[in-house]
């Protein structure tokens, strides 16, 4: 068992460029005597999370990412758009911070918190430094100077139709009163390609009966793996925005400055389709 | 620290943790056990009155006065035992405990409750405080008396503003104790659930002891969560003590255990699966700062305290 182990992690290893290999190596973690930090990352079986976003990045969807470079170190919220049925966004995201900023950064993504209770799922997202989505957690990681990456639009973003592709809906306001708390600069995110990937119809009978936004219905034979299309993704990351007030203010306070994010991604977003000149490259 | 010459008065002393409490106090202050177990092998300079700590007598104990603190570690937690039972020693036990510090004047008062009292749970933050909700009974009733038992201290805290009351809420204890973590770890096979490997926290039982008395310098009180050395997976504990283990399917370990423990063939009831499944993992900033408690025990010393 252990042989079989080390011959993995030795394949995993040479996968990697050796100069990516040991900035990898070098990254500030606050890990304990076996490993671990206090979420659960663990960084060398991080590294086949980091294999599988590599192959994504670099092969599958060919992620060009713009502004990379802008984004500050320390504590940095990271608000994108949400879509494409499945969360090869997040994937996406977190590849171009691992692998086109220097160093490379680790993105912790704030998960469902039905996660814990899914078999697997439950640990190996923890190993793979992905959190619990409580604030609890992401005011504990921001102060340590983490990167998090935040879907505020959620489910309702993931799921939507391909007929209301690229248009944003509403954006939740838990994280700008993270933001405003503990002052934490947020960098606005727009993903491009995401949503030609998986395009689904929408049930309406069957969402208005079960009371959600929209009912995805892929037009795939069922019981086949759910596998994207391979159209090229695109990653706008924007200047750094910094919002004063209290955190405790009023929704309608607090929305305003949401909206802010909201423009700035959806801008970003028709500045990026109007570059784009096709879907798969 | 208490001044000296006072006594010290330890419910629950013949147990584990109370022996080793025991040991580590005697040289320094008078101490003055309750418990109606023997006490093998105790320091002769330990007075030992062998009662009900529900008894006139323990309460006369506290009514001779001279006493610098009660530190309250007689808590049953027998899963086999009634849930009546459970009731009238860690509820109605504690407090008349607690009614007679308050009426014979005794100055402090350290209660152990557990960082169970939280509850494992799927939607835990990594790190509760000691302001986090107390939501383990939801899904476990049998530990409601220890929830119980925290919340009547916290309130003795409020309305007794004279004595100092310290709640500490210890993450898993291991050592020679004999706790649901401890055996669990000793177990031959250890059973895990498939596919699941929380991350969680323990403490050496001679760091409880220290926090304990930490928890005893004049001036401190409130609400402390207790923890060790750091967190790591169940995985990796039980790597560490090359214990095997036997996976489990969750859906299935519920019917198993459950079986099992109708059948006795096990000590665990069903609920105890939650802590092998969830996160339930506490944020021990707060003793570190204001108890000035810091665990001296390693992580690796900490798990192998289970081998005795």
């Amino acid at each position: 068992m252990g042989l079989l182990k080390d011959r993995l992690h030795r394949w995993v290893d040479a996968q990697f460029s050796p100069e990516f290999l040991e900035k990898f190596r070098a990254l500030p973690t606050h890990q304990n005597e076996y490993g671990y930090d206090s979420f659960g990352f663990h960084r060398e079986e991080a590294k086949i999370a980091a294999l599988l976003a590599q192959f994504f990045h670099r092969d599958y969807f060919r992620v060009e990412s713009h502004g990379v470079a802008e984004v500050p170190a320390g504590r940095v919220l990271l608000i994108a758009n949400h879509s494409g049925q499945l969360p090869y966004d997040g994937i996406a995201i977190a590849g171009a911070m691992l692998f086109d900023h220097d160093p490379p950064r680790v993105v912790r993504a704030m998960v469902e918190k039905l996660i814990p209770s899914i078999p697997f799922l439950s640990y190996l997202l923890a190993r793979w430094g992905q959190i619990t989505g409580t604030p609890e957690n992401c005011i504990r990681l921001l102060h340590d100077g983490e990167a998090i990456l935040v879907f505020p639009e959620g489910s309702r973003g993931i799921s939507k139709p391909f007929t209301r592709r690229y248009q944003m809906t509403d954006f939740g306001l838990g994280f700008m009163r993270l933001a405003l708390e503990t002052k934490t600069p947020i960098v606005p995110v727009a993903v491009i390609g995401a949503e030609e990937q998986l395009p689904a119809f929408n049930m309406k009978p069957l969402a208005r009966l079960l009371d959600l936004p929209a009912f995805p219905v892929l037009p795939i034979p069922p019981f086949l793996p759910l596998f994207p299309f391979p159209t090229k993704y695109r990653i706008y990351f924007g200047e750094p925005l910094q919002f004063e007030g209290d955190s405790d203010d009023e929704d309608e306070e607090i929305a305003e400055k949401v909206k802010v994010v909201r423009n700035r991604i959806q801008s970003m977003i028709q500045v990026g389709l109007e570059e784009r000149k096709h879907i798969f490259w | 620290m208490v001044g000296p010459r006072h006594k010290i008065v330890i419910t629950g002393i013949a147990g584990r943790l109370g022996r080793l409490l025991a040991r580590r106090l005697h040289r320094d202050y008078p101490v003055v056990g309750i418990d109606r177990r023997d006490f093998p092998g105790k320091p002769r300079d330990i007075d030992h009155i062998q009662v009900d700590l529900r008894s006139k007598r323990a309460r006369d104990v506290l009514r001779a006065g001279d006493i610098a603190a009660l530190i309250h570690l007689g808590v049953m937690h027998d899963p086999r035992r009634s849930g009546a039972d459970h009731h009238s020693w860690n509820v109605q036990g504690a407090q008349r405990l607690l009614d007679a510090c308050a009426t014979y004047g005794v100055p402090k008062v350290v209660a152990l409750s557990s960082a169970n009292v939280y509850g494992p749970r799927a939607d835990n933050p990594q790190f509760l405080t000691e302001d986090a909700p107390l939501m383990a009974g939801q899904d476990f009733p049998a530990i409601r008396d220890l929830i119980e038992l925290d919340m009547i201290a916290s309130s003795f805290f409020w309305k007794s503003a004279a004595v100092e009351t310290v709640i500490l809420r210890p993450v898993h204890i291991l050592g020679t104790v004999h706790n649901a973590p401890s055996n669990y770890l000793r177990l031959k096979r250890v059973p895990t659930l498939l596919g699941f490997d929380p991350m969680v926290q323990v403490v050496h039982e001679l760091d409880v002891v220290e926090a304990i008395v930490c928890a005893l310098r004049p001036g401190t009180r409130g609400i402390y969560n207790i923890t060790g050395p750091g967190q790591v997976p169940l995985s990796t504990l039980l790597a560490e003590l090359g214990r095997p283990t036997l996976p489990v399917f969750h859906l299935l370990a519920k019917p198993l255990l459950s079986a099992l423990w109708r059948g006795r063939f096990t000590s665990f009831p069903v609920p105890e699966l939650d802590h092998i499944r969830y996160v339930c993992m506490v944020d021990g900033s707060r003793a570190t700062k204001e108890l000035g408690f810091c665990p001296q025990r390693s992580l690796k010393e900490t798990i192998r305290a289970v081998l005795g």
